[in-house]
């Protein structure tokens, strides 16, 4: 398992990376690695160049910015962990990043490249939807671009071209009123979820956004409900995700993570509503 | 910018356990491969390949890192550690390789090197870690053998004895 030839760039400059991608689209950018370098040594992903960007400065920044934390494209997952009083800023964020990964991962890898590379099991993906956060990108024509929501269309799928390239992702603050949960299960701390949950509720409703069943993470919007009106609810939308069986756990198997585990989830978002 | 073509070899130069070293490496050569093959420091294992096992854990620029989700031209200019770097002296062991001895936390021995280098860096921030806090740093190693008990027994005996150390 050894990757294939490939040129390998250090740039400085944002514009830099451009002017590589237009010469070239087969250029892949190289953050933290720690997706891209084993989808090499698989030879799953075989560019023909890579483009390093964690010498890029601006790129490296996490701050406090209209409402939202800004977290740069170079920015590793640790760093963000690390960041103060980030419970306090953001909980979801705070209890979802211990399981991305494992600390000596975490090390390497960045935020907004677990991100780009849309796995339906990762957590930041799920923390992403959940929080309805921004995914911004430099396009080529030194514009930048923003994606909410639909920045996800299928496993390992962006709606993000090739002119595009990260520059940070945003994740709303905390807000007033809301209480936020977050739960995984998986065969072991740090594997891909076999199903998560993200709950995001309010005095009148609650969005729970479940990864690791669909082909991306998908929310329901639940208007206050009773335990056992919310658990109809969540029946439903575990048989909309279209589970399927594989090596980790049968599709019934998820689904009943969906309808347990998402339940337990919304009731402790509601109980922590602050 | 810098370019490093596919073809050529690479001058990479970085400190490894203190001493500056250097070796050629393809861009796509990765870390585990040039610190064995180029570097010939062999106590660095190469498990599963994919950063799943961590037995090729090493610590860069005092981080835990998979050496084999690293390119070797990523850590050019860094600080490395690697289980040869951990005993104070030629003959004897650190505290934590002592610890694992006494509790018998290795059997084969194949991720015990990334396991050192996980818990050494991890035992300098936490001087008094707690079995679950531990169990669930040590879930980025796969070890076949052990069960993990000997090894968690092993690092709160090291944990302690270092606590000793720094109070003396």
């Amino acid at each position: 398992m050894k990757p294939a030839r490939f040129d390998y760039y250090n740039v400085e400059t944002i514009d830099q990376v451009h002017k590589l991608i237009a010469d070239n689209p087969d250029v892949r950018v190289i953050a933290g690695g720690q997706t891209l370098v084993p989808m090499l040594s698989m030879r799953l992903a075989r560019p023909s160049a890579v483009v390093d960007i964690m010498r890029i400065d601006q790129l490296s920044k996490i701050d406090e910015k209209a409402g939202s934390i800004r977290v740069g494209a170079a920015v590793r997952q640790a760093a963000l962990l690390a960041w103060p009083r980030l419970a306090e800023k953001q909980p979801l964020l705070a209890a979802a990043l211990p399981w991305v990964g494992h600390a000596q991962t975490r090390n390497r890898g960045t935020i907004c490249g677990s991100i780009a590379h849309a796995d339906p099991s990762a957590e930041l993906p799920l923390v992403l939807v959940a929080l309805n956060g921004v995914v911004r990108a430099f396009k080529q024509t030194g514009k930048t671009s923003s994606a909410r929501g639909r920045l996800f269309v299928g496993p390992m799928t962006t709606a993000r071209s090739d002119d595009e390239i990260i520059e940070a992702v945003l994740f709303p603050l905390r807000e007033n009123g809301k209480g936020y949960a977050f739960n995984e299960f998986g065969r072991r701390h740090g594997d891909f979820a076999i199903v998560s949950c993200a709950a995001v509720a309010d005095a009148k409703e609650v969005r729970l956004t479940v990864g690791g069943v669909a082909d991306r993470p998908a929310s329901i919007q639940i208007q206050a409900a009773s335990d056992a009106e919310a658990a109809l609810i969540l029946n439903d939308f575990a048989w909309s995700l279209q589970a399927r069986d594989d090596l980790h756990a049968s599709a019934e198997y998820r689904r009943q993570l969906v309808r347990q585990m998402g339940l337990r989830t919304i009731c402790e978002a509601r109980q922590c509503i602050a | 910018m810098h370019r490093v073509s596919a073809d050529t070899l690479y001058k990479v130069k970085f400190e490894l356990n203190g001493i500056s070293v250097e070796g050629f490496a393809e861009p796509r050569t990765l870390l585990t491969d040039f610190l064995r093959h180029q570097l010939g420091a062999t106590g660095t294992h190469v498990g599963c390949e994919h950063g799943v096992c961590g037995a090729c854990t090493v610590q860069i620029d005092g981080e835990p890192a998979r050496a084999c989700l690293t390119l070797a031209v990523q850590v050019d200019g860094s600080s490395l550690k690697s289980v040869e770097g951990l005993t104070p002296e030629p003959g004897r062991l650190s505290i934590i390789q002592e610890s694992f001895r006494k509790h018998h936390a290795l059997q084969c021995g194949f991720c015990t090197a990334g396991i050192l280098m996980s818990l050494d860096a991890f035992l300098k921030t936490h001087t008094h870690p707690g079995e679950d806090e531990l169990r669930e740093y040590l879930s980025g190693h796969i070890c076949r053998c052990t069960g993990y008990g000997p090894i968690v027994a092993a690092a709160l005996d090291a944990a302690a004895k270092l606590r000793e150390g720094n109070d003396a």
